[in-house]
């Protein structure tokens, strides 16, 4: 098989595992009602899950980040939390310093 | 089919100061870039973006082509990456139904469901009618979607002129971003001990399983959370 065949299969059978998980998500949710306790504990799962998954992108990142430090990486999220919680929770801030701290930090080492 | 008022009130919500289309612009570019440097065209690139719509399994996806992974293995490692959609996928869909919303609209606007979209929906559906709440989520879902994909096409032009560093300043963006919202949902108990519980256990049980850290940590951490008692509340 050539190649770009080969990657449409790829990105097929990528969008197709995804989706499943949307789809047995709506399946398993047709008959929770949102004030039952099932559905808090999938709430709670889901937050502590997404906490894990920041978490990890934080201290064992993959792809680009492996390149830069742990400590430049720690200095750079807590600044921008830092100004996230005194901009009164603007958004577009800390993001935007995010990216121009950690490229700026990593030219210079 | 669908109300555009909720619809277009949910679209605005990505040119607001929460808005979450920089984090996302600044993730789909660097990924754009990467699909770029791995050999796909354009076309497939978008198409990605579209009928993927999650960042850690089109990096996973891309990581196994480069390798030589065979189909099943790379369905099995994204289904795995992506699992995280099958918890949050079900504890939204509830706070979205009404009876006057036929089925199809769940199963088509699940697709919708990402990190991004998924905060800022559990942060604002209480301001919106439940009878709307559905209309409102297909507005944020097609603005996120919409600006993926856009981004994805930027950075896959653009990525000839992204230097090195600027690609590893770009892939600290979303993490911020979802810290700081991750943050601003900390406003009980509950939900305090789950993200701090999870964000322990992560990286602790990371060293033990890479690929199952994050799910048993979500699974131990939301157990942990759901168990407590909120006195202020009165519930479990």
């Amino acid at each position: 098989m050539d190649l770009s065949s080969n990657l449409i299969l790829v990105i097929f059978v990528t969008s197709i595992a995804t989706f499943a998980s949307r789809f047995l998500g709506v399946l398993t949710a047709e008959n929770i009602s949102d004030k039952s306790k099932l559905f808090d504990w999938f709430n709670y799962v889901a937050y502590a899950i997404l906490a894990a998954l920041i978490a990890r992108m934080i201290i064992f990142p993959a792809g680009a980040l492996l390149e830069s430090t742990l400590l430049i990486r720690l200095i750079v999220v807590s600044t921008s939390i830092a100004i996230f919680v005194y901009s009164k929770k603007n958004l577009v801030l800390p993001t935007i310093l995010s990216f121009i701290l950690l490229t700026f930090f990593s030219s210079i080492y | 089919m669908i109300n555009r008022k909720y619809f277009y009130q949910g679209l605005k919500s990505l040119i607001s100061s929460r808005s979450p289309a920089i984090a996302l612009a600044c993730s789909f570019i660097a990924l754009g870039a990467l699909f770029n440097n791995a050999g796909f065209n354009l076309q497939q690139s978008a198409a990605s973006s579209f009928f993927t719509y999650a960042l850690p399994g089109q990096l996973v996806m891309t990581e196994s082509f480069l390798v030589g992974a065979s189909l099943v293995n790379i369905f099995l490692s994204v289904w795995l990456v992506n699992f995280r959609l099958y918890p949050m996928t079900v504890a939204l869909v509830p706070i979205l139904k009404h009876k006057s919303q036929p089925r199809w609209k769940y199963y088509l606007s699940c697709h919708l469901i990402a990190v991004s979209s998924w905060l800022i929906m559990k942060e604002s559906y209480k301001r919106i009618d439940q009878k709307h709440r559905l209309d409102f989520w297909f507005g944020i879902g097609c603005g996120t979607l919409s600006a993926a994909v856009i981004s994805t096409l930027l950075g896959y032009w653009i990525s000839d002129y992204l230097t090195k560093e600027m690609m590893i300043g770009l892939a600290i963006v979303n993490p911020v971003y979802f810290l700081c919202m991750m943050v601003s949902v900390m406003n009980n108990i509950k939900t305090i001990i789950a993200v701090s519980s999870g964000a322990l256990l992560g990286p602790i049980f990371y060293l033990a399983t890479p690929e199952w850290s994050i799910l048993i940590a979500g699974i131990v951490g939301g157990s942990i959370a759901f168990l407590t008692k909120d006195k202020k509340n009165g519930s479990i």
